[in-house]
């Protein structure tokens, strides 16, 4: 067991971990953040994105040991002081960018991440970032229109080629 | 996953000496470490990060010209400052998604050798040097067939120095699933010759193709490069037969030419 201490959403916590645990275990069960989901396992599907030192990482695919010392984010963080729905998550309620819901807090994340670094991305920029998230239910152009969106563009009319 | 105790230095000489213990593995980014873990097909009592070394990130020019990356670099970093040399920052640019690049490490892919992974495709067209905290080695002699180098236990890579061609591209013909290479054909064109090297073709792992090599050494057109290779000794697995594999390597050849021109 190693005693680890890190940023989660803006507040500091420390807690005993085992080598093996992983992020996603550690967000999940010893912060009882459940927002970040585990749908893979195996670092195919990205639900479990979470920012470690504003980066998207894989928590499935993290030890919370290695995010000693970092800045976590997770889905829990992304709403506004007030409660309400950020940008981005106002943009995916209002352009259907879910179903299920089970991807959600994934493409919420990589989104962030991506229009962190790009803060007006393409179609084709969103879809080639979008590559490790996958989804179930909406066939992605949803997705990709409430990201257009969020970043205050144009929501073109994407359909399938 | 079984346990194991994590360990993070903060220099190459305490990781080494922390890889001296019995059954000690480093972790580099963990993108495939991790889901061996998982899969209980390793079973190391310690974990050494590498992630904590600031000794071995990073990317710069040196006195001679050759790019230094650093053998904890991930690929997100590569992809963002190798400008200098555009083929290998376009090839760290495409390896997995995102989130796979902002961990995984030159180093970690290095080491691995996965017979379909991107970088050792770029290391051997190169001519990279692999230095590790005990020694230099030339791409020609660290490549040992699928999955084995000529590391050693408990040595780690701590740099990668790429010589950069006058011209040079990477096309890689993506397997959807895996996000892999299903054929991977990176072009070098240096003042005293070409070199080609494919990944995810052959069963003995990545190979530089000195017919090719041969052809566009005297005439570096798409349309020098000679009739692929033939299909015996390549992978032929779900994803594609070895003479399909066979075929793609001439084409991504040309392709890279193409690109490279
Ligand atoms: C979804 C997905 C898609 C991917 N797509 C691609 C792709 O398109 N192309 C591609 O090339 N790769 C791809 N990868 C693999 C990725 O590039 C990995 O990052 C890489 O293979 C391993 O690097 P790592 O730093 O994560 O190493 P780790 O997983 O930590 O380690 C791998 C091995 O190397 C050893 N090791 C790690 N660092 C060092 C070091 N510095 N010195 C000595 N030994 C070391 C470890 O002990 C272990 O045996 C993908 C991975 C995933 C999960
Ligand atoms: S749960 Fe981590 S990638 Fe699927
Ligand atoms: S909304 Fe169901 S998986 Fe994406």
């Amino acid at each position: 067991m190693t005693n680890v201490t890190m940023t989660v959403n803006g507040k500091s916590v420390t807690r005993e971990v085992k080598g093996n645990t992983l992020l996603s275990d550690f967000l999940r069960e010893d912060l009882r953040l459940t927002g970040t989901h585990v749908g893979c396992d195996t670092s195919q599907c990205g639900a479990c994105v979470v920012h470690v030192n504003g980066e998207a990482v894989k928590s499935c695919t993290m030890f919370a040991a290695e995010a000693d010392g970092a800045e976590v984010g997770t889905i829990e963080g992304q709403a506004n002081a007030d409660g309400s729905l950020n940008v981005i998550q106002q943009a995916f309620q209002d352009h259907h960018g879910l179903q299920c819901g089970f991807c959600t807090p994934g493409m919420v994340m990589s989104a962030a991440a991506l229009l962190k670094d790009n803060p007006k991305p393409s179609e084709a920029e969103i879809r080639d970032y979008l590559e490790g998230n996958i989804c179930r239910c909406t066939g992605y152009h949803n997705i990709v229109k409430a990201i257009m969106a969020a970043s205050g563009q144009d929501v073109p009319a994407v359909a399938a080629e | 996953m079984y346990s194991f105790d994590i360990q993070r230095p903060t220099s190459v000489a305490d990781a080494v000496a922390a890889l001296g213990t019995d059954e000690a593995q480093p972790l580099g980014g963990g993108q495939t470490l991790i889901p061996t873990l998982k899969q209980r097909l390793a079973a190391p009592s310690v974990l050494v990060s590498l992630s904590a070394i600031a000794e071995m990130k990073g990317v710069c020019t040196m006195d001679d010209g050759r790019l230094s990356i650093g053998g904890g670099t991930t690929h997100a970093t590569v992809a963002a400052e190798a400008s200098s040399y555009p083929a290998l920052a376009a090839l760290a640019g495409n390896i997995g998604d995102p989130a796979v690049r902002s961990r995984g490490t030159i180093g970690g892919s290095l080491a691995n050798n996965d017979p379909s992974a991107c970088y050792p495709a770029a290391a051997l067209a190169s001519g990279a040097t692999i230095v590790t905290n005990a020694r230099e080695i030339p791409a020609d002699d660290y490549f040992q067939g699928m999955f084995a180098t000529a590391l050693d236990e408990g040595e780690i890579i701590t740099e990668v120095r790429f010589p950069v061609p006058e011209k040079g591209a990477y096309m890689k013909f993506e397997q959807p699933a895996s996000r892999f290479a299903l054929v991977g054909v990176f072009v070098a064109k240096f003042s005293d010759g070409v070199r080609v090297a494919v990944t995810g073709a052959s069963e003995d792992g990545v190979f530089r193709w000195s017919e090719a090599e041969a052809a566009l050494s005297s005439n570096f057109s798409a349309d020098a490069v000679p009739a692929a290779p033939s299909g015996d000794g390549m992978i032929s697995d779900l994803h594609g037969s070895g003479a399909y594999r066979a075929h793609l390597v001439g084409v991504m050849t040309k392709r890279a030419v193409a690109a490279a021109s």
